[in-house]
């Protein structure tokens, strides 16, 4: 478990509110010297100029595309050591389902939330459902 | 040999089982703990961001529904430090030696970014939002924790109960039936040795039957010899009798004289008890 104990971070993906809102409690994190930008394209893959080193992703239905959400998620939850939980809006995941469903490890931890549009449904939550089949519900 | 150790890997293998059994016991009262508390907070966690939602819808309210995006970009693009406010700590819980681990939220009130956010307009609004945000973060974190036991518990719980299974349905019967065979093998052997034994008393019997046959035969057949000798002596002796007639009174006369000596003797003995007297 000492693999657990570096990570210390909590990465958002979700939308303008959302995200915002959990920047402003503060679990925003980037990568030191930020504006220095052009020389982080040239270090890393293309999955970290989609979040640019940061632990937090804003996903507009109008802008982004599921692509991109993918590669977030595999940044999140593969290639970086040091995120421990991943809140990720409901309708967001739903976007991700079989990918989500396929991530079973403790660690990062990936919980869903809901959004300020989309009511909370917990039918959808992946994590849930296999309560629910284990309740024998 | 082969038997004892047999014996002794059917006890081991009794004794894991029951010992796996309890765990598995453990483990899934420890699970089902979880999953209570999951669901409950998972509910609860629904309602709760409800409330910090319309919290937020008020900050924009104040700041100017005109001015969202900026304030948005403002406070997003004020993130410059890669330590953020708030941090997880995972500890290990072991339960029955599966290590759970535990999170819990680490909030560093040292570290703000947001100070000059919203200043002049709606500060107030934004610590409202930045306080309920933390309580949202503090309860999601909670989950999340709860979220991996459960995730960790359930794997080990299926292996625990696959080696339970394994070792009640395939190591236990396989064990006894190689133990069982070992026994009437063994039996086999048994009986076979007494059966050689018995075979070779009897043969011993036979033996000693026939040996005895012959000795009988020959004593028989020793006695009539003797018998024969002894007859033809007789009939001899017969023709001698005359002969030995004379001979017969010598002897008897060398009977008295053998019967003075003895009292001679006495008499010796007689007179050295009269010289102690």
């Amino acid at each position: 478990m000492s693999s657990a104990s570096k990570r210390t971070l909590v990465a958002v993906i979700g939308d303008e509110d959302t995200t915002t809102g959990f920047v402003l409690a503060g679990v925003g994190a980037a990568p030191e010297g930020i504006d220095n930008e052009n020389t982080h394209n040239d270090d890393h893959t293309k999955q970290v100029d989609v979040t640019s080193g940061k632990n937090f992703y804003i996903y507009d239905e109008n802008k982004n595309s599921v692509d991109d959400l993918l590669q977030v998620f595999d940044t999140f939850t593969n290639k970086r050591k040091d995120i421990a939980l991943i809140l990720i809006n409901q309708h967001i995941a739903n976007k991700i389902r079989p990918q989500l469903d396929a991530f079973t490890d403790p660690f990062p931890a990936v919980l869903e939330i809901p959004s300020k549009d989309h009511p909370y449904d917990p039918e959808q939550d992946s994590v849930l459902k296999k309560v629910k089949k284990l309740m024998g519900e | 040999m082969t038997l004892t150790t047999m014996k002794i890997k059917l006890k081991g293998a009794q004794q894991g089982h029951s010992l796996l059994k309890r765990k598995s016991e453990a483990l899934t009262k420890k699970f089902r703990e979880i999953l209570k508390k999951i669901q409950l907070a998972k509910l609860q966690c629904g309602k709760l961001m409800s409330l910090a939602f319309f919290t937020m819808t008020e900050l924009n309210q104040a700041n100017g529904i005109s001015n969202q995006d900026l304030l948005y970009l403002n406070i997003l693009n004020n993130v410059t430090s890669s330590k953020p406010r708030v941090s997880i700590n995972a500890k290990v819980e072991n339960v029955s030696g599966v290590f759970l681990p535990i999170l819990e939220s680490n909030v560093d009130n040292t570290i703000n970014d947001f100070k000059l956010i919203g200043l002049g307009k709606s500060s107030n609004q934004v610590n409202k939002c930045i306080e309920i945000y933390s309580k949202i973060l503090e309860t999601l974190v909670e989950l999340a924790s709860l979220q991996t036991g459960f995730i960790t518990l359930d794997d080990v719980i299926k292996i625990t109960n696959r080696r339970v299974n394994a070792i009640e349905h395939v190591i236990i019967p396989r064990t006894e039936n190689t133990i069982s065979y070992i026994n009437s093998e063994l039996d086999e052997l048994d009986r076979e040795e007494f059966y050689r034994l018995k075979k070779v008393q009897e043969k011993k019997q036979i033996k000693e039957q026939e040996q005895m046959l012959l000795d009988k035969l020959e004593k028989e057949k020793r006695q009539k010899e003797l018998d024969d000798l002894i007859k033809q002596k007789e009939s001899l002796s017969l023709e001698d009798k005359e002969e030995d007639k004379e001979e017969e009174p010598e002897e008897s006369v060398e009977e008295t004289q053998d019967e003075p000596k003895d009292i001679l003797t006495e008499d010796k003995d007689g007179d050295e008890d009269g010289v102690i007297f």
